[in-house]
């Protein structure tokens, strides 16, 4: 557990750039498909040839104003395309289309879970821009190839207020919002492929100080596991800084995962001067009240009204409805498995937080990646409410389908757990397991109930663990108290 | 030799008096044997080809009334297959993959093509003289009795010289701050700049985004419409462009002028203007009430800011438009460079000529951090004091009159140590620009050293129909417009 001198407070936003999950590009009709050959997805449009002109996708102002609704937000009804300027082969008119003084979403907020409760988290703004191509350095001895299959591609740019006090709050923030963008299915959420990217503004100040201390911006910091180590960092680096008497210089940093450093990339001088103005090409885009109802009723049920119901309606625990709410995936898969299954919905709660966890953590695979679906979880937990299964043979049949093995009544059926229930079978390995431990008999009669649970443990070994405990328990019970 | 009109053309072409092929071959025969510099690229091949296939539909029954007529366009607009270089070296290499809106347009009319013409570099001139494929002449030069050259206006000084000396019968240009009227004014041709919007940009290399507007040059009004019908029209790929029902732009010619309210802006009548020139407008005027307009002063109050406006708005925006010629994808590059930069700074320093950079260097100055109250927001309130300005006027008047340009053609190389008195040339027509209006420049007749002078015409938003007409019935008036220089004449020679 990462701390620091509680003498400093640390300030923490984030800018967090999500690729929103349309069929074409934001200013043109190609392919935003991962993964294509180089520049095949590249149009006259995305290669800036001249006298090309942008034209506005619509459906990215679409999943915009979706997600300004579901954090509560204000949609600018009229809002502003500008050009940030610079030159970059990357970037192939020279300017970036982007938003800057009239952003699409405006103030909203979001809530995260954190150890002292819940703490709101301001979102200052969220800005529509296109995404830029790639510089391929590898393949080209001594030059450097451009692959424009990305350029164009639309970004929603999420700018958090300062809002965060130690890293652990910044990844709660950050997993709260990636989880939001999939759940209301604006964004994939794909980090390695660079769908969900984070940037992280850091500073520092005298704890009970008013004014912010100067703050860097951190960069390259593309899992929730790398934000909370540059993040570490950096409050370690700029503490050490202070207390030796120094001044933190403001500067864009470059995070390092293998040396687990950041290293300055650029200072305030160098920054560029984007020389921001309104984009002439693009009229400012007037979103009418009608568009916002109709966005509004495509949004999902939201994880936070979620998480309320699993508690309210479905009896769940505050920290099953937590982790059941994290991801879309997670509470479909649950939804699904507690509807198909007649067993108690807190059974299904435990057998995901469980052992379906377990696995997958094990073998780190996500929930769509489950070799279990939900329906095979509900038959298994099925099986356990007939009594067909005990709790231990229900793990081994989950086993099965884990190394995917068959069907749940097929792995049953083959690995010979169907529990005896058969009074008649059960009393005979009874009178056997109370022939054979005359000393625990014994110890029984003299009073040590607890030397039961030996005895039902004799009976499940002779069985195979197919006996029923509860009625070898039973009856072990009335041959030795009559 | 007098003009050839293509409302003439056509019916030559419809009475089968002449065909497309022959008709394109004239033209560029006339091309081949003249020395204006008129034309920066002429693709035979191709112009043959449209031809042909339009004699073929002529035969086949299909008619418009452009079908095979030979249009020269401006090197600006992007032709699948042709040379397009917008008069910069950094293009010369550049070879369309696609085809401007207003071309496809106008081919799908079956207008040929015959060329590009000869324009400043990035539309950045009122002279022709800063392309970096050399000088056009114009073909009024040697009609006065100095023999110096002349320019013909820029930046559509190809199209407009093009269409003086009959190289062909109309041409296209494109409208920044004045870039198709003035040319027209200097070699008395009917030029119009359509309100912004009607004619779509999307292939049209872009200047100065939030004015530019392409337009029909040609030797009256009657063709300007004819040929406008063939370019304008709602277009999906232009964000900027249009949305309004299609328009035939000739309906209007034949109305009365009876009772028209003509306002002449007292600005536009000071100091700085020809006294030939404000002369041959006086004689306008009293044409215009010969044919029943009435006439009253207006006041275009803010117009001595315009200028400063413009030359804000309009570099900020090249500055940024011309960002996409860095060497990288197509265009030039420098033979030799160290690293990024240094071919970013040669590619574009070799690149670009002096107009061009200085524009650059003004916009993006106007734009950077610290600066863009000062002069980017401030040169939009301008715009719009502007803008208002025309709208208040409009209210008092039915179309504003004056002259196009304060003086006619002048001499080449006499203005380019001067940026500042090159600029003037185009005080009367960058408001238009400004405030999006329609706007013509037609014949108004010749100063006393045989030189054209341009009539400048502007009407309310889309009121281009009814512009056209009042450019027509003066036309019907007067044969100003019919006059050739002595030199096409006397065979084409400059």
């Amino acid at each position: 557990m990462f701390t620091w001198d509680k003498n400093w407070e640390v300030v923490i936003g984030l800018e967090v750039h999500t690729q929103l999950q349309t069929q074409s590009k934001i200013f043109s009709g190609s392919s935003t498909a991962y993964g294509a050959e180089p520049n095949t997805q590249a149009s006259a449009v995305d290669i800036a040839l001249p006298g090309v002109l942008p034209v506005m996708n619509l459906e990215a102002a679409r999943l915009a104003v979706k997600f300004g609704l579901a954090i509560g937000a204000h949609i600018n009804q009229r809002n502003v395309f500008a050009r940030k300027n610079y030159f970059y082969p990357d970037l192939p008119k020279g300017y970036q289309i982007s938003q800057m003084e009239l952003p699409i979403v405006g103030l909203g907020k979001l809530d995260i879970e954190t150890e002292e409760g819940t703490k709101e988290i301001g979102i200052t703004r969220a800005h529509l821009e296109e995404d830029a191509g790639k510089s391929l350095h590898e393949d080209f001895h001594g030059q450097t190839g451009i692959d424009l299959n990305r350029a164009g591609t639309p970004l929603l740019e999420i700018v958090s207020e300062p809002d965060m006090r130690s890293p652990a709050e910044a990844v709660a923030y950050l997993r709260k919002l990636h989880s939001l963008v999939r759940y209301i299915e604006i964004c994939d959420g794909n980090m390695q492929e660079g769908s969900f990217r984070c940037d992280a503004n850091v500073s520092v100040r005298p704890r009970g100080q008013q004014e912010l201390g100067t703050r860097t911006e951190l960069k390259n910091i593309n899992s929730f596991r790398f934000v909370e180590r540059a993040i570490e960092f950096e409050i370690e680096r700029q503490i050490d800084i202070l207390e030796d008497g120094g001044s933190i210089v403001q500067e864009t940093r470059l995070y390092d995962a293998d040396k687990h450093e950041t290293r300055s990339m650029r200072s305030k001088e160098e920054a560029h001067d984007y020389r921001y103005f309104p984009d002439p090409d693009l009229p400012p885009m007037i979103l009418e009240d009608s568009f916002l109802d109709e966005v509004r009723a495509t949004l999902p049920e939201l994880p936070t009204q979620k998480r309320q119901r699993f508690i309210d309606e479905l009896g769940l625990s505050e920290s099953d409805a937590n982790v059941l709410t994290a991801e879309r995936e997670v509470a479909d898969f649950f939804e699904a498995a507690a509807n198909a299954t007649k067993a108690e919905t807190k059974l299904v709660a435990n057998w995901m937080t469980g052992e379906l966890f377990a696995n997958l953590n094990k073998s780190e695979l996500s929930i769509d990646e489950s070799p279990i679906s939900s329906a095979q979880l509900a038959t298994l937990l099925d099986r356990i409410a007939d009594k067909t299964l005990s709790g231990n043979t229900a793990k081994k049949v989950f086993t099965g389908l884990w190394e995917q093995e068959g069907e749940v009544d097929e792995i049953i059926e083959a690995k010979g757990l169907k529990q005896i229930t058969d009074t008649g079978a059960i009393e005979a390995i009874v009178d056997e397991v109370i022939a054979n431990c005359s000393e625990q008999v014994e110890q029984y009669k003299g009073g040590n109930e607890k030397v039961i649970g030996f005895l039902v443990g004799q009976v499940m070994q002779k069985s195979k663990g197919k006996a029923n405990p509860q009625m070898a328990n039973q009856m072990l019970k009335e041959k030795l108290d009559a | 030799m007098t003009i050839t009109t293509l409302a003439q053309l056509s019916a030559d072409l419809d009475s089968g008096k002449i065909s497309s092929v022959e008709l394109t071959q004239h033209y560029i025969d006339r091309v081949d044997n003249s020395n204006h510099n008129a034309f920066i690229s002429i693709n035979k091949e191709q112009a043959l080809a449209q031809a042909k296939a339009a004699d073929d539909k002529r035969a086949s029954g299909e008619a418009s009334s452009l079908l095979g007529v030979p249009v020269a366009q401006k090197d600006i607009f992007c032709i699948k297959g042709t040379q397009t270089t917008c008069g910069s070296k950094i293009l010369e290499n550049f070879t369309a993959p696609y085809t401007a809106t207003v071309v496809e347009n106008m081919h799908q009319h079956g207008v040929v093509s015959l060329g590009k013409t000869n324009m400043d570099e990035f539309a950045m001139g009122s002279s022709n003289e800063t392309s970096y494929f050399g000088n056009v002449i114009n073909p009024w030069s040697s009609s006065t009795s100095d023999t110096t050259a002349l320019v013909p206006g820029g930046s559509s000084g190809g199209s407009a010289a093009a269409v003086a000396a009959q190289l062909a019968p109309a041409a296209t240009g494109t409208d920044t701050g004045g870039s198709i009227r003035q040319p027209a004014a200097f070699c008395n041709l009917t030029g119009i700049k359509p309100s912004y919007g009607r004619c779509s940009r999307y292939g049209m290399i872009a200047f100065a985004s939030s004015l530019d507007q392409a337009g029909p040059m040609t030797h009256t009004a009657e063709d300007a419409a004819l040929l406008l019908n063939t370019m304008a029209g709602f277009d999906a790929k232009d964000s900027t462009s249009l949305d309004v029902p299609a328009e035939d732009f000739s309906a209007q010619l034949g109305d009365s002028l009876e009772g028209l309210k003509i306002g002449l802006p007292k600005e536009y009548f000071g100091d700085g203007l020809d006294a030939d020139i404000a002369e041959l407008v006086e004689n306008a005027i009293k044409e215009y009430e010969k044919l029943g307009a009435t006439v009253k002063e207006i006041s275009l109050p803010n117009s001595e800011l315009a200028l400063p406006s413009y030359y804000v708005i309009a570099p900020a925006e090249a500055s940024s438009n011309l960002s996409r010629f860095d060497g990288v994808r197509y265009g030039m590059r420098t033979e030799q460079y160290s690293d990024l930069v240094d071919m970013y700074t040669k590619t574009r320093t070799e690149g670009f000529g002096d107009e061009v950079k200085r524009r650059i260097m003004i916009g993006a100055y106007a734009l950077s951090s610290g600066y863009y109250d000062a002069y980017y927001a401030q040169a939009q309130k301008l715009r719009r004091l502007i803008s208002n300005d025309f709208t208040a006027a409009f209210k008092e008047c039915d179309v504003i009159l004056g002259p196009t340009t304060p003086s006619p053609a002048f001499a080449a190389g006499s203005r380019t140590d001067d940026p500042v008195s090159m600029y003037l040339n185009d005080i009367y027509t960058i408001p238009v620009n400004l405030a999006g209006l329609p706007a013509a420049s037609i014949p108004a007749g010749f100063t006393k050293a045989g030189l054209p002078a341009g009539l400048h015409l502007i009407t309310p938003y889309l009121q281009e129909a009814k512009l056209l007409n009042i450019a027509h019935q003066y036309q019907q008036a007067t044969d100003w417009h019919t006059q050739a220089p002595q030199s096409v004449s006397n065979g084409g020679q400059a």
